[in-house]
């Protein structure tokens, strides 16, 4: 019998919420937090509107307690990071309990990011073009993934694993995965796992340069999608085993109970059209779970508003599924294209779905890639027994994979 | 687990090394740079086109691996790199100031994504197995060993390709001169990838033994680990591979470990011939696996017939200690 | 300048910006520069759309209008001779 392994605790920081209980209200309420960049200085602020966590650094400085140069990135999955453990009740008088019944808990931290201290460095970067010797190095300290991590692991007071994963949009899907692991394999009892991005002018460009950007709203698995609108924030989770769960005593909702992770093996940034490597990962998630396709209530799709993730993606379902499809509907409409942090966020959106038996409609869908009557979610539609939600996560590089949450 | 086949390109010259040996010359002046072979064999040249060094390094130390094991579909592909495509992504960064974020071209900005290495190897091989790529500073190599043995333990029977890339780029070069990385030992850079299986083979190069890690250790953990770690060994320890620079912030760290070890053990600093870089313990832990392989180690005056076990070890400046001991097959 | 000498000129853009292992005279202007011609692939397009932009002042706003604009270097010479803003002088 394979180990349970728990969500005990949630953190969601994104445009729609700087708290988990206000992504849940936007995600109710139908609220997109995109709209035109404020804070973001850009060339491009009033061309590309983009999904912003409504605060200046200075303003999440205060939220976090902390003082000096950080990375956005560091603060968002610091902030993300605290309130997930303060959910499993592991935060208390502003700090992280190591002992539970007198038991020395081992606490890993598992984070991903793509753009880590890009903010800070494509500050540094004009200066020191000009002149190497220009600029203070405080504003690269936190430009590898890394050290982004380090600095949310000092904040949490976690030394006894740290690690950052690294694959692009898939990134927090993976950052999970791995807890999840490390938990059955008995190597560590609690893993905060997630991912953090900030919006940069880095990736803004970039995104551009690939001509995938939407100048409007994005209109994500709709027939006349336009593109992806890009986003940030920060989504954690706190896992536990079994053994943890019985000793901290939570009655734990929802649990991890599959997981794939595969590679598409097509082209460095578009994916297969038949969605080979999003297939694998979702029937791997499945296979691990030992449930059968018919028996997922609901997926929350990678579903981004590009043409090329929105056409393979739905292929890919096809696959599995056959024409018995699940409900699904895709958040990006929501809190736009979060890069590392999606899977984290949306793993935490599938568990609000489980545990209120809820799902949360696209946005401003008008006609859906699969039109089959009542598969693509348009509004709030409440559900009975829904027992099992997919969560897909796709990136550059091929990386795809799967999350299957359940109800405990 | 064990080691089927290893390749590495690093500032040493060393890629070709089963066919030409080794000539143990530490490199010179205060950047080192790898020594690259003709990638024209090795990866097709439409391919190879948009691959900044990082890349081609990457890539061609995988297939060499895969091709010494002979495995052309590992059922995973993982990944270590400290600081990713750092050419593209100075390149980027670079036309994005002074274009004024007009009139950007997407190659370097795609191929600048931490993952690169890793998805380039599978897309050579249409492999559509488990890919992770690691990036947690001085330990991302050993995160990505930690990873594959883990795999292995759910996977039994599994060929996993486990490997590391870093680079040095002239505005990194600028960057972490200013940082005072390379007062006491010169910038360098490499590649070095692993096929790794639960079971030894007539190709079997060595076992690795044990990975772990530490953060910022006092005195008392970094005494703790060693002595688990020795006494967890399937026998003594006959070789230190140090990450010891020549001058070094640690070195009472690098000395407290000899001394557990013992005071006679023979002691190899791997950092004069690749340079000093956070995955530069890949680079040691191929070498390690090359004497191993040999049954003799034999450089800096030191004659080591038949060696059973070599420990590396690492204490970055970073904070990251790193500790990898590989046994003879 | 003239049609011949733009055809030559570009085979010349399309290795640089594309750092192509090939020489000019390798391309033949009426072959397919994508899939089985010359491999280039979607990104390359992309980069070909810049390359208008910056040397040509041609600016493509939808990137599906690419493989028809860039079958073959004779159909892109024949896409800038028809949409070029005549320079002055």
């Amino acid at each position: 019998m394979q180990q349970a392994v728990y969500i005990a605790g949630r953190g969601a920081i994104s445009a729609i919420g700087k708290t988990r209980e206000e992504n849940l209200e936007a995600l109710r309420k139908g609220e997109t937090g995109i709209g035109s960049i404020r804070y973001l200085t850009t060339a491009h602020a009033s061309l590309f509107p983009a999904g912003e966590v409504k605060a200046d650094n200075e303003e999440l400085r205060e939220i976090a307690g902390w003082s000096g140069t950080n990375s956005r990135s560091s603060l968002l999955g610091f902030i993300a990071a605290r309130e997930a453990l303060e959910e499993a009740g592991l935060w208390e008088e502003n700090r992280l309990q190591h002992t539970v019944s007198g038991k020395r808990l081992r606490i890993g931290l598992i984070s991903s990011t793509t753009v880590a201290g890009m903010d800070l460095t494509e500050n540094f970067f004009p200066g020191f073009l000009e002149n190497r010797k220009a600029g203070k190095l405080r504003m690269v300290r936190q430009h590898e993934g890394g050290a982004t991590t380090e600095r949310i692991a000092q904040g949490l007071g976690i030394r006894d694993y740290v690690n950052t994963i690294s694959t692009a949009c898939s990134s927090s899907a993976n950052a999970i995965m791995l807890g999840a692991r490390l938990l059955k394999a008995g190597e560590l009892d609690v893993v905060i796992a997630g991912g953090t991005d900030a919006l940069s002018k880095f990736t803004l460009n970039g995104f551009n340069t690939l001509m995938i950007l939407d100048q409007q709203l994005c209109q994500p698995f709709d027939q006349n999608r336009r593109g992806l609108n890009l986003g940030e924030g920060a989504g954690f989770l706190v896992l536990v085993s079994e053994k943890t769960a019985e000793l901290l005593g939570g009655n734990y909702r929802v649990k991890v109970t599959g997981y794939a992770n595969a590679n598409d093996a097509h082209h460095q940034t578009a994916s297969s059209p038949d969605g080979t490597g999003s297939w694998l990962a979702m029937k791997g998630a499945l296979g691990m779970a030992g449930i059968t396709p018919e028996q997922v209530g609901y997926i929350n799709l990678h579903g981004t508003g590009t043409q090329n993730n929105d056409s393979s993606e739905s292929s890919a379902i096809e696959r599995v599924f056959g024409n018995r499809y699940p409900a699904m509907s895709t958040t990006k409409g929501y809190t736009g294209h979060t890069l590392a942090a999606c899977g984290g966020l949306e793993a935490i959106y599938s568990s609000f779905s489980l545990e209120q038996q809820v799902l949360f409609p696209c946005l401003r869908l008008q006609q859906p890639v699969i039109e089959l009557p009542g598969v693509v979610v348009t509004e709030l539609r409440s559900v009975n027994g829904l027992q099992h939600v997919l969560s897909n996560s796709f990136g550059f590089g091929g990386n795809c994979s799967s999350l299957l949450f359940s109800l405990a | 687990m064990y080691i089927n086949g290893a390749s590495a390109i690093s500032p040493l010259p060393v890629f070709d090394a089963l066919s030409s040996g080794i000539d143990f010359i530490p490199g010179e002046g205060k950047r080192l740079t790898a020594s690259e072979p003709a990638y024209n064999n090795l990866i097709d040249p439409r391919l190879s086109r948009r691959m900044s060094r990082v890349i081609r390094m990457g890539v061609a130390t995988a297939m060499d691996a895969l091709r010494q094991a002979g495995v052309s579909n590992p059922d995973a592909i993982i990944t270590g790199t400290a600081y990713g495509c750092l050419e593209d992504t100075g390149i980027f960064l670079k036309r994005l100031v002074e274009n004024g974020e007009e009139m950007l071209t997407p190659t370097a900005f795609i191929q600048s994504t931490h993952n690169t290495v890793g998805a380039q190897v599978a897309l050579l091989l249409k492999c559509h197995s488990y890919n992770n790529t690691y990036v947690q500073r001085a330990q991302s190599f050993e995160r990505s060993l930690q990873d594959a043995r883990l795999w292995i333990t759910e996977n039994p029977g599994a060929a996993v390709l486990v490997g590391a890339a870093d680079e040095l780029t002239d505005f990194s070069y600028a960057l972490l001169e200013r940082f005072g990385l390379f007062r006491h030992q010169s910038g360098g850079e490499g590649a070095a990838y692993f096929l790794v299986t639960d079971n030894p083979s007539e190709k079997s190069w060595a076992r690795i033994e044990q990975v772990s890690t530490l953060f910022e250790p006092g005195l008392e953990e970094l005494h703790d680990l060693t002595t688990a770690l020795l006494g967890g060994a399937s026998g003594p320890v006959d070789l230190l591979l140090s990450g010891e620079e020549e001058t070094d912030y640690n070195a009472y760290q690098y000395a407290e470990l000899s001394t557990l070890l013992s005071s006679e053990m023979p002691v190899i600093r791997y950092k004069k011939y690749c340079g000093t870089y956070p995955t530069a313990t890949a680079f040691a832990s191929w070498l390690a696996a090359w004497w191993l392989k040999a049954g003799k180690v034999e450089v800096d005056g030191i004659q080591l017939p038949n060696p059973r076990r070599i420990l590396i070890y690492q204490a970055d400046p970073s904070g990251y200690h790193s500790f990898i001991l590989l046994a003879a097959c | 300048m003239n049609r011949e000498q733009l055809v030559e000129e570009l085979k010349q853009q399309i290795i640089e910006q594309l750092n192509l292992q090939v020489q000019p005279a390798d391309i033949v202007a009426s072959d397919p520069l994508f899939n089985e011609g010359l491999g280039l692939d979607s990104i390359d397009a992309l980069e070909l759309i810049v390359l208008m932009q910056q040397k040509y002042r041609i600016k493509l706003a939808n990137a599906e209008d690419g493989p028809k604009i860039f079958q073959s270097v004779d159909t892109m010479a024949d896409f800038i001779l028809a949409n070029q803003t005549p320079q002055a002088g």
